[in-house]
């Protein structure tokens, strides 16, 4: 009985040994443009050199959204069309998503404590964003406890699209409730609101961030096809073994 | 008689006969929010000032152990199967399966919960509208919790893995279900939107979850 | 009416369980799979009752009605019974008449596989063969055309495999289907048979 393989896993892993290193290099490169230009901006007038963890903070909760943006895509992948590399993808994506989150969690609680007096405070902002780490620990959940990687990546695909309904919940909190945490400034409509030295090494933080995901990503999923190689492997040898005792 | 009422019919007969049914619930909401004034000492003022939010988290936990029967009995002694080869789209199915655990497990622990009120030193015009809103928010755990118990018997995981999972999802539900039932007490603060979130909600799960179950249903299964 | 299987594959957990099979079964027909535990029996059986997902090829039920699933024009018995033992007998199988669509009454379902006299007793109390006939019950009282058969004499005493092959009989004489999976004879006497394995 034959054993199935990814579709063509051989031509994406070789894409991904190709592209890996220049992604690690830009990704060096944009953070340390980025940490120069964010160490360098201009101190807030009211929480000084404090401020300066919002370049940590702003992309790392951007890229938890995104993260879980992808797995969406991959979701669709793997029910629709079942492309086993949108498995993989999935897989691969939500410990990755689910760590930017919890930076963007824990660097915002060691922001708040100097700046509001409290490391933590249930308002819809945070608690939205709480509620995002705690889906993708479900999601994981699904991939840990599935003995058949199809059945989990399947299940966590329903999951995730589900989830995803928090997402604009995240986005628009500040807008519909009283929170603590500060409104909208830069993606509303009519502009950001933002002086230019302190967007730009913000932007240039987040397309750091944004290198590092995918570096990350593609890492990972090189990991996943080939643990998935070891799987096959491992059936293989039971099966024949079955074959030559029957 | 129809497909849909012997459907419903059965299922709650099966859930009323096996393993006390519906007492099972209301006796572990009864347990958890007699728990709760052991661990927080007897400060009447204080209980009553969170016995909404307990009625309603120990209304959450209650439903959550339900859930683990709705599809598991099923898959483990061969019925889904035909469940989901029946002439009744699955998705139809499992709203019923649904509203047959809502009946047999969320109505009663809205029944029960004035009288645990009492326990919690709740005064009676706000038990009243805490029952209500257990009663507009059950069905929106029920049906969210179905999500869960589809994908989590699909991977024969049961009890701590559908708690994670469902858990994030109903948080929405306890939000707004425990914001309505406070502002009752409260006076001058508006019951009316709260509890109006807190009934879309509900609709909103009653469409979403079925769909989801029905959809984790069949790729899980396969 | 014709059963028809073109190049059919299935794929579980990663793994291939079959692939390129062909096959044909026609009104009045029965078909035996036969093959080695785990060549894929109950797979092809829960994959054309629309259980399992099919990897490749093409399924029809030629005659029968076009826009409902092979799954909803079968009988598909299973390993397990689906019987829920706080039910009574009679409860259990007229449930089953009543989601699948309607038929004959329970008592003549009962009857004919010889469980009339335990109608009104809970299921919890039945043996694992009087479950397994209250089971076939199910297919004698809702009338299908294809009936799915996984290993369906699995814990029947003589007399009631005899029973069983009688209400097959019948089956097939009115026109039906039957596609069955079994380790040793069924009691059909002019059955194909369809061996899965490795090539």
């Amino acid at each position: 009985m034959p054993v199935i393989d990814l579709a063509n896993p051989t031509r994406f892993l070789a894409l991904v040994n190709r592209v890996l290193p220049w992604l690690i290099a830009a990704t060096v490169v944009l953070l340390a443009i980025g940490l120069y230009r964010a160490v360098n901006a201009p101190d807030d007038y009211q929480q000084g050199a404090t401020v300066k963890i919002m370049y940590l903070h702003v992309p790392a909760a951007w890229l938890g959204m995104m993260g879980w943006g992808i797995m969406n895509v991959a979701a669709l992948g793997t029910l629709v069309w079942r492309h086993p590399l949108a498995d993989v993808t999935g897989k691969a994506t939500a410990p990755i998503g689910a760590a930017f989150t919890f930076v963007c969690l824990v660097t915002g609680s060691l922001w708040g404590r100097p700046t509001w007096g409290t490391y933590w405070v249930w308002d819809a902002r945070l608690t939205s964003e709480l509620v995002l780490l705690l889906l993708y620990l479900g999601v994981l959940s699904l991939y840990w406890t599935a003995e058949d990687p199809g059945r989990g990546a399947r299940a966590a695909a329903i999951l995730s699209l589900v989830g995803a309904v928090n997402l604009p919940i995240i986005k628009f909190s500040v807008d519909w409730w009283n929170t603590l945490h500060q409104g909208e400034s830069i993606f509303r409509a009519g502009g950001s609101t933002i002086d230019p030295s302190i967007l730009w090494p913000l932007l240039i933080m987040a397309l750091a961030f944004t290198c590092l995901f995918f570096a990350l990503l593609l890492a990972a999923m090189r990991n996943e096809i080939l643990r998935r190689r070891v799987r096959a492997m491992r059936l293989m040898q039971a099966q024949s073994l079955a074959e030559a005792t029957s | 008689m129809s497909a849909v009422t012997a459907l419903l019919e059965r299922d709650m007969r099966v859930a009323i006969r096996a393993g006390g049914g519906a007492l099972m619930g209301a006796l572990f909401f009864l347990i958890v929010v007699t728990m709760v004034p052991f661990a927080i000492g007897p400060d009447l003022r204080l209980l009553a000032r969170i016995g909404p939010a307990i009625l309603w988290l120990g209304a959450l936990l209650a439903s959550l152990l339900a859930l683990d029967r709705l599809f598991a009995t099923d898959y483990d002694d061969g019925s889904l199967d035909l469940l989901m080869t029946g002439n009744m789209p699955l998705e139809l199915t499992v709203t019923i399966k649904a509203i047959a655990h809502w009946l047999t497990t969320g109505l009663p622990l809205v029944v029960v919960a004035p009288v645990l009120g009492l326990l919690l030193n709740i005064e009676l015009r706000a038990m009243g509208a805490v029952a209500l809103t257990l009663l507009a928010g059950t069905p929106a755990l029920t049906f969210v919790g179905l999500i869960g118990a589809a994908l989590s018997v699909a991977l024969r995981r049961g009890g701590l893995l559908l708690a994670v999972l469902v858990l994030p999802l109903t948080v929405p539900v306890l939000i707004f279900g425990v914001s309505a039932a406070n502002a009752a007490i409260v006076d001058g603060a508006p019951f009316g939107p709260a509890f109006t979130i807190l009934c879309a909600l509900s609709l909103f799960a009653v469409v979403l979850g079925p769909i989801a179950a029905a959809a984790a249903l069949r790729y899980g299964l396969e | 009416m014709y059963l028809r299987a073109e190049n059919l594959g299935c794929q579980r957990a990663g793994r291939e369980i079959f692939a390129g099979l062909n096959f044909a079964v026609g009104g009045g027909e029965a078909l035996l799979v036969t093959g080695r535990n785990g060549a894929g029996k109950s797979s092809l059986l829960r994959l054309i009752a629309g259980l399992v997902r099919q990897s490749a090829g093409r399924l029809e039920l030629e005659g029968g009605e076009t826009d409902t699933p092979i799954g909803e024009q079968a009988h598909y018995l299973g390993h397990l019974d689906a019987v829920k033992p706080s039910l009574t007998v009679a409860e259990n199988l007229r449930f089953w008449i009543e989601f699948l669509g309607g038929g004959r009454p329970a008592a003549a379902a009962l009857e004919a596989v010889g469980l009339a006299p335990l109608a009104d007793l809970p299921a919890v109390y039945l043996s694992a063969g009087q479950k397994r006939r209250l089971s076939i019950a199910r297919l004698v009282a809702v009338a299908r055309p294809l009936w799915l058969l996984d290993e369906p004499t699995s814990a029947l005493d003589a007399a009631s495999q005899r029973r069983l092959a009688e209400l097959m009989r019948t089956h097939l004489a009115g026109g039906g289907l039957i596609v069955a999976a079994t380790h040793g004879a069924i009691g059909l006497e002019r059955a194909r048979e369809l061996k899965l394995g490795p090539p």
